[in-house]
């Protein structure tokens, strides 16, 4: 270990969102590589009891481990902050930005990242302007395939991809019973790829990228969850070249959006090998078939040690 | 840099990230960004450069066929979120057992353990415990079945009679008559065996005569011949309907005339809000109907005690079946249920449990009247657990429930108890467990969840969304 041991730590995982269960693995995951490296760690939901329990027994630092709305949107982060507790991740804006797809984007495209063509609309914007004729300008605009997803959350829940212009309706109703905004995006034929980005004190370093091969074609909330129904290829079969430029895309995103210790970014390499930028999560999932731990393991770190220097240097 | 070390936070907050145009397609960067600073952990050995490929499973090819429709679902993972006491949950079955006397409880396994504690934690008869498949018949009495304690084998759970009755009598691709909707945990029984269900429909008065005579003859002209109905006639889960008395007959004879064996499967038969309890199917016809019984609802699921009644030659298959797959029922388990019925008022318990769940449906009935959006119907049920609904014309519960889940409300939508995928349209809706209160809050936030998927049919016509149609069963949802 090249840094101390953290002191008593709290994972934080669970809470209310679509993720849940997600997050429950995610944080039973870390919380086992923790205690593996001898890092004495306190598995807890996020409810009522929360606050008054870090500041009654204070932590000497928080690893929140929450997919979706309260664990990545900043909201948790600004109550650490408020606190003074020390947590692993991005700081509260930070998340609130890179959490909303079509924002992390834009900023990514500034950044000079290569980002699918894509709109954003609310519901109520389809139901003020009328849905055929918004469906319509969408696909004389972006054509298909397709993807259509909600602007907040992850796991793939919500979101599809068209093939047809007829699936676009399902679609969009799929879509907006998981949140009130949409981002609809060119689907980019190519190789999906997730690279991890970890700073654990001398500035962000991409992780081996991890390739993703799901059986369906897609890589859906079953194919990402059922071990077994996605091959994984790691580091990516991708020329040299193409593995560089998708670990610049990455700590691009991670520095674009200011983002602090660790995110993963989502990409697709299409056949004449430019690099698309998807979006970034700020709380990667750590499951048992997440792709950070993939990464990880193919770069010959341990989790455990991994997330412990992580804690080491994180900050409030 | 990060937006959170700035001196404004505002300086880069999402208001200033104006989302822009879209770069159409052939765009590049302007600029290859720079190679990040070469930092990093150090000491590690260098990353691993030959791929790998995984898939995080190494016995992936090894599975039986059976298995293969076994996947993590979406519908599962939400209802992680319906187990937190923020979200009302209209979903789970769990019977309401706050109102068990624990003292009581607690000094009969205190005695049973100190006085009997050899025998109850040893092995034991594959049939069952024998006093118990005596008390067993006693409360069986209440519901017209005259039945002799060796014609009764204990399981671990009806569930796990549903399991070995299926594996005695059905080979991939068999027939089974399941009434539209069935209970979940039945059908993930019949799935595991390979079976092909089919749907009888029902009304408010239970199974149709007239649509099960018509199934019976569509599997006779296909040249096949159906294993057994299985059915629920008592306060049936989902449907909250129960079989009417003249119907009962009815039913029966089609099955002779069928020459069909029935499979009644009833745990809530003892919990109605009337005053008699229906009589059981099997007390009509004993050579024909299986009877299957609990304690699940009656005293404590946790204990996993049901039974089978059968006729002799059956029973003796069941037995080693039994055998085969646990060696016996749990012996404690049964001895604790023993202990309770002949030491404690359990008629007076079942009672009160009624009064208790009758409450629970009245606030539920009370304020689906109130609040549920014209067009949105429901069964009236006399006893049980369950209230089925049916949604307005193009709506789809499945698609309704992230949104749902963001409301905290939680029901179970109805396609979990079709084999076919049919009852999109539907959901369950139980009372067992959530106080009045809480039963009228869930329904006034499932209203307002009802409101906006239609206000989201409205804007975007019927499509359907596409969400994964397979369900297994789940302990939460029997």
């Amino acid at each position: 270990m090249t840094h101390e041991l953290p002191g008593r730590v709290v994972v934080l995982a669970g809470g209310l969102s679509h993720e849940r269960d997600v997050s429950l693995r995610s944080g039973r995951r870390v919380a086992e590589a923790l205690r593996g490296v001898g890092v004495e760690t306190e598995e807890r939901d996020v409810d009522a009891d929360l606050v008054p329990a870090l500041l009654k027994d204070r932590p000497d630092c928080v690893f929140p481990l929450l997919h979706g709305e309260t664990g990545e949107d900043g909201a948790l982060r600004e109550v650490l902050r408020l606190l003074d507790i020390p947590y692993v991740g991005s700081g509260p804006t930070a998340s609130r930005v890179a959490f909303d797809k079509p924002v992390a984007k834009a900023v990514a495209h500034r950044a000079g990242l290569l980002t699918p063509p894509s709109v954003t609309l609310p519901h109520a914007t389809f139901r003020e302007i009328g849905a055929a004729v918004m469906m319509d300008a969408l696909l004389a605009r972006l054509g298909v395939p397709l993807v259509v997803k909600p602007t907040r959350g992850g796991s793939a829940l919500g979101c599809s991809v068209v093939r047809r212009p007829d699936d676009l309706p399902g679609a969009m109703v799929g879509c907006f019973s998981y949140g009130p905004v949409a981002l609809v995006e060119q689907f980019v034929t190519g190789t999906e790829v997730a690279v991890p980005v970890v700073d654990t004190g001398s500035g962000p370093r991409a992780l081996p990228p991890v390739e993703i091969r799901p059986d369906g074609g897609v890589y859906d909330y079953a194919a990402r969850y059922t071990a077994g129904s996605t091959e994984f290829v790691v580091p990516a079969k991708l020329d040299d070249e193409v593995a560089a430029a998708c670990a610049r895309a990455a700590v691009t995103a991670h520095e674009a959006l200011g983002l602090r210790d660790i995110s993963r970014s989502d990409l697709i390499v299409d056949e004449d090998g430019q690099v698309w930028f998807l979006e970034v999560n700020v709380a990667p999932g750590m499951t048992e078939t997440s792709l950070v731990p993939l990464s990880v393991q193919a770069a010959g770190l341990d989790l455990g040690e991994l997330c412990a220097e992580l804690l080491a240097v994180a900050k409030t | 840099m990060d937006p959170d070390r700035e001196s404004s936070l505002e300086h880069r907050g999402a208001g200033d990230a104006t989302p822009q145009p879209p770069p159409r397609a052939g765009d590049r960067p302007a600029a290859v960004p720079p190679r990040p600073s070469s930092g990093g952990t150090a000491g590690r050995p260098p990353a691993a450069r030959v791929p790998r490929e995984t898939r995080l499973d190494s016995y992936v090819d090894r599975y039986a066929t059976r298995t293969h429709g076994m996947a993590a679902s979406e519908i599962r993972a939400l209802f992680s979120v319906a187990s937190r006491p923020e979200v009302v949950s209209l979903a789970g079955g769990m019977p309401n057992i706050s109102g068990l006397p624990l003292d009581v409880v607690g000094d009969l396994v205190h005695t049973l353990v100190l006085g009997h504690g050899g025998h109850a934690m040893q092995y034991s008869s594959g049939q069952g415990e024998p006093r118990l498949r005596e008390q067993i018949c006693e409360v069986m009495r209440l519901e017209g079945v005259e039945a002799h304690p060796d014609d009764v084998v204990v399981t671990v759970g009806s569930q796990q009679a549903v399991d070995l009755v299926t594996r005695l009598f059905c080979d991939p691709g068999d027939v089974v008559l399941c009434e539209a909707p069935s209970y979940v945990g039945a059908l993930g029984v019949f799935r595991a065996y390979e079976c092909e269900v089919v749907h009888v429909e029902m009304d408010d008065d239970g199974l149709r005569p007239d649509a099960l005579r018509q199934a019976l003859q569509a599997i006779a002209d296909a040249g096949r011949r159906a294993k057994f109905l299985y059915t629920i006639p008592n306060y049936h889960n989902p449907a909250g309907v129960s079989l009417s008395t003249p119907r009962r007959a009815e039913v029966l004879e089609i099955c002779r005339e069928a020459d069909l064996l029935v499979l009644e499967d009833n745990p809530y038969g003892l919990l109605g809000f009337t005053d008699e309890p229906f009589r059981a199917l099997r007390a009509d016809d004993p050579e024909r109907v299986l009877y299957l019984g609990s304690f699940s609802k009656t005293f404590a699921p946790g204990l996993r005690v049901g039974w089978a009644v059968a006729p002799h030659a059956v029973r003796e298959k069941l037995v080693l079946a039994q055998e085969s797959a646990t060696l016996c029922p749990p012996t404690f388990s049964q001895a604790v249920v023993s202990a309770y019925l002949a030491g404690h008022d359990w008629r007076g318990q079942i009672k009160a449990f009624r009064e208790m769940y009758r409450e629970r449906r009245d606030a539920m009935l009370e304020s689906l009247e109130d609040l549920m959006p014209p067009g949105t119907t429901w069964t009236v049920p006399q006893g049980g657990f369950y209230v089925w609904l049916t949604l307005p014309e193009g709506l789809d519960a499945k698609a309704m429930l992230p949104r749902a889940v963001t409301e905290r409300v939680a029901f179970v939508p109805g396609t979990a108890f079709y084999a076919d995928g049919f009852g999109s349209q539907c959901m369950r809706l139980s009372y067992c467990h959530p106080t009045p209160e809480r039963i009228r809050e869930g329904v006034r936030r499932l209203a307002a969840v009802i409101e906006q998927e239609m206000q989201l049919r409205e804007t975007f016509g019927a499509g359907r969304a596409s969400l994964p149609t397979y369900d297994t069963p789940n302990p939460d949802l029997t």
